[in-house]
């Protein structure tokens, strides 16, 4: 007789059997194409990885399933999705209620919208159980309580009327999963579930979410944009492109053996811990072999930098930030020292709240500190004179995180480039500053055909071009890159990467290069610095600091990283 | 939440007390004054009428003693009512006003944020469009063709309710309506904008993930942001509304607040000026105050923010 201690629960519910899945949105500009012909089969148990780039159609495809697109403008065109032998395209609102939250539960990207702030997070989570009448209210706190506990909640025992801005967003996440699997469902679908949290926090979340979706049986769709995320968790993995799944197989072999070159492109164009290489490929080198863009920099050859010799170009001293709150000031900056040498990329890392992009504003004087030294070129910049404030700020310059936010929408590209060159007066008359801003459109991969265009016509990572463009209108010798690759693509992220390096070779741009994301920085920097809670814990040469970290925070830090994202050639 | 509303009484008394000051002396540099009349009466008696009232002494002594007798509670005597206090004056009509004002607004909730749930719900259907065209009507609508059209439909032509009058209930539905649909085409307005933007949150998504009916997901989850903006505009609605209305009032023969404020006026009657303006002031920083402790109630955010 077979022992039976422990047996898997694997139910004989829940599988779920996606057929040719279309879904349109009808919008004013026309008719998109989301998802166009999409099959996809979980069966009992299966952690499936759905990976793509934004609006390759993963989240439609998820959402989906429960019927939870806003339509219009959605609109399921055609395709059959079979949960246990019901077709949940063709059901009763009320069978699809009875659906939700019970047999299928939905996890979403962002913890801080996701959880309602107008009622308590026990309450909240609770709730399924009351609306599938599984328990009564009370009962239902109980097993809510008892549930949060499990996924690292605790503050609900004591505090069983916490409100979610109460919480940090790892809690509300996990709230989020408490939430998702306290009816105990068949199967989970997640989408984008860790994508809005820091490293250290995704990497606990993801181990909570696996542990638990294992131990209870459930099935798991785990939607991400993060290939070498996905590898961590996912039995199967299925890679959407525009619309359709280009490639589905199980995870060790689209490691080893990818055969799409879409998901060659996106194993490749990671930016590793381990492989320095000098310009990270595209997916353009894969989908167009021969399209030969950024030759430029093959050619260049990175001459290494010795940073001994390098002359240093900016230097903190004890830089202190505080912001008043009504608790009393808060110290975002606590104390910190940095140097910067002309010509190299200093790499900023930290989790948000580490003080790194308060220091880079400061360093720029966009923020004031509050005291300790900033000296550019060995002279300590006066802020009180216009004169040298002016000139300041045309040798240095600043590239944001999001540049859907960063550009004014009611600027064309030609106004807002040519405002920092009128500011400063350079250029001798409006057809030389013209001239030379067409110049630089061309330098980032753009073109003069693009100057009477307003920012919405472009995507995210031509109007991040347009920003690198922007800050090199005054011809800076320093430019300070904050976390400016982190709201894109990787395929995206690479082509800005490769520009930013190519950049810096052809002008001998200096670079702080602040970012949350250790294996991007290390792509990018010569040195790095490691903040935390204001303070600088490690600085060091970018090799020797992946290589043999000396604080216990930057080890943390690294081994954050899923590991697939760790070496480029990673095998399961 | 008492270190709050004790704060915010604390801050009402410097606002009252520039509120005070600014209306005195307005109204004493206006041009006239209560005892100047078409008949011009004999000098003796005005002079005597002033000396009473105390308005021979130095404007600045009259300005002190008004404050005086403030602190007291002592609103002065109206010099148009003789024999009337101020304060007698507004205690008898403010509780008509009252009535009228809680009942109006009784139904501009009652009609206002069903109306205006339901067009969000069902934007850009008829369901929509009947409903805002209408509280589009009502706020184009004067009430003073509206009160008439009621009593014309309802007393004249049905003969249902009395056209004017205080004496009893059957006397409060009419202008209560008038009142009250006014307020019911804002309040309509505003339901449906709120909820249209916290349909769209994230949150009833996930609310609709978990299986609630949509019952539960307008009530439970979206109703209390989308109520938010009504929140904040009840408060000087319902001041406005309890202060009385001096056309309502006129229109159907109430004894309400709302005819002393433009009597008042009129008849430079320094005192009642003063106390109408003075209370009504006092009930907006008051009303104002239980709208921010409702919205620290609905919104836990603002509950820590307090």
């Amino acid at each position: 007789m077979p022992s039976i201690q422990n047996p898997p629960k694997i139910r004989e519910m829940g599988n779920l059997d996606i057929q040719n899945l279309k879904v349109s949105f009808h919008t004013r500009e026309g008719i998109i194409h989301a998802v166009d012909g999409v099959d996809l089969s979980i069966k009992p148990g299966e952690i499936i990885g759905l990976v793509g780039e934004s609006g390759s159609g993963k989240s439609v495809t998820c959402n989906s399933i429960l019927q939870l697109l806003p339509t219009p403008p959605a609109r399921i065109e055609a395709g059959k999705i079979d949960w246990s032998g019901k077709d949940l395209l063709n059901q009763h609102d009320k069978k699809i209620r009875g659906i939700r939250g019970k047999e299928i539960s939905m996890i979403f990207q962002d913890p801080m919208s996701c959880l309602n702030p107008y009622l308590s997070v026990l309450d909240q989570v609770a709730e399924p159980l009351v609306i599938h009448g599984m328990a009564s209210p009370k009962d239902a706190r109980k097993q809510a309580c008892e549930m949060l506990v499990r996924v690292g909640v605790q503050r609900v025992v004591e505090h069983p009327h916490a409100y979610p801005h109460e919480f940090s967003g790892g809690m509300r996440q996990r709230a989020m999963i408490a939430m998702a699997l306290v009816t105990k469902p068949s199967l989970l679908l997640a989408d984008e579930p860790t994508t809005a949290l820091d490293v250290t926090v995704q990497a606990k979340v993801l181990n909570i979410l696996k542990e638990l979706c294992t131990d209870l049986g459930v099935s798991v769709l785990f939607v991400s944009h993060d290939l070498g995320l996905v590898a961590e968790l996912a039995d199967r993995v299925v890679v959407m492109y525009r619309g359709k799944v280009v490639e589905q197989n199980d995870t060790r072999s689209i490691f080893s053996n990818p055969q799409h070159s879409y998901v060659k492109a996106l194993i490749a164009c990671r930016p590793t811990l381990e492989s320095t290489p000098v310009r990270l490929l595209t997916v353009d080198d894969f989908m167009n072999p021969k399209s030969g863009k950024d030759q430029v920099l093959e050619k260049l050859a990175l001459p290494s930098l010795n940073l001994d010799t390098q002359e240093t170009l900016l230097e903190v001293q004890d830089l202190v930030v505080e912001f008043p709150t009504e608790d009393g000031p808060v110290r975002a900056v606590d104390g910190a020292s940095l140097v910067i040498r002309r010509g190299s990329t200093h790499g900023l890392v930290g989790e948000s709240g580490s003080g790194k992009t308060t220091l880079g504003r400061s360093i720029l004087h966009l923020t004031k500190a509050n005291s300790g030294k900033i000296l550019y070129q060995g002279n300590v910049i006066s802020l009180e004179n216009i004169q040298d404030r002016t000139k300041f700020r045309k040798s240095m310059q600043i590239i944001f995180q999001d540049p859907y936010a960063s550009l004014n929408p009611r600027m064309t590209v030609e106004q807002a480039l040519l405002e920092p060159m009128k500011v400063h007066g350079l250029g001798k008359s409006r057809k030389d500053r013209i001239d030379h801003v067409v110049k630089l459109l061309e330098e980032v991969g753009l073109g003069e055909k693009y100057l009477n265009r307003y920012p919405h016509e472009f995507s995210g990572g031509q109007r991040q071009r347009i920003c690198v463009a922007r800050a090199l209108t005054t011809e800076p010798e320093f430019i300070v890159c904050d976390e400016c690759v982190s709201a894109m693509d990787v395929s995206v992220q690479a082509q800005v990467l490769n520009l930013l390096r190519s950049l810096q070779a052809s002008r001998n741009l200096t670079y702080l290069f602040i970012s949350h994301d250790l294996s991007v920085v290390k792509f990018m920097s010569d040195e790095i610095s490691v903040m935390q809670n204001g303070k600088m814990v490690e600085n060091g040469l970018a090799e020797d600091l992946y290589r043999d970290p000396k604080s216990s925070y930057t080890r943390k830090l690294i081994d954050s990283i899923p590991l697939a994202n760790r070496s480029s050639n990673f095998r399961l | 939440m008492k270190k709050f509303v004790l704060s915010r009484v604390v801050q009402a008394v410097p606002t009252l007390w520039v509120i005070a000051t600014l209306t005195f002396f307005m109204t004493r540099y206006a041009p006239g004054g209560p005892f100047d009349t078409e008949k011009a009466i004999p000098q003796e008696i005005k002079v005597k009428l002033e000396s009473h009232f105390g308005l021979d002494r130095p404007l600045f002594d009259q300005y002190l003693l008004y404050l005086k007798n403030l602190l007291r509670g002592d609103l002065g005597p109206s010099f148009k009512y003789p024999g009337w206090e101020v304060s007698e004056l507004i205690a008898t009509a403010f509780p008509v006003s009252l009535t009228l004002g809680v009942l109006s607004l009784g139904i501009a909730l009652l009609i206002g944020i069903p109306a205006g749930i339901i067009a969000a719900l069902r934007k850009n259907t008829w369901l929509d469009y009947l409903p805002m065209s209408l509280s589009m009507a009502g706020i184009c609508l004067p009430t003073f063709v509206l009160g008439p059209l009621l009593i014309y439909i309802f007393s004249t032509q049905l003969g249902l309710f009395p056209p004017l009058g205080w004496y009893g209930p059957a006397d409060w539905v009419l202008p209560s309506f008038t009142l009250g649909l006014f307020y019911a085409a804002y309040v309509a307005r505003l339901t449906r904008a709120g909820m249209l933007e916290t349909l769209q949150q994230d949150y009833v998504r996930t609310a609709r993930a978990k299986g609630a009916s949509p019952w539960r997901v307008v009530t439970r989850h979206a109703l209390r942001g989308g109520l938010l903006p009504v929140v904040t505009y009840l408060g000087p609605a319902f001041a406005g509304l309890i202060s009385g209305s001096f056309i309502i009032e006129s229109i159907f023969f109430i004894p309400g607040l709302g005819k002393f404020f433009v009597t008042a006026a009129f008849n430079r009657d320094y005192t009642m000026v003063l106390g109408t303006v003075l209370f009504y002031a006092a009930l907006i920083i008051l009303l104002n105050l239980l709208v921010d402790l409702l919205q620290a109630w609905l919104d836990p955010k603002a509950r820590q923010a307090q």
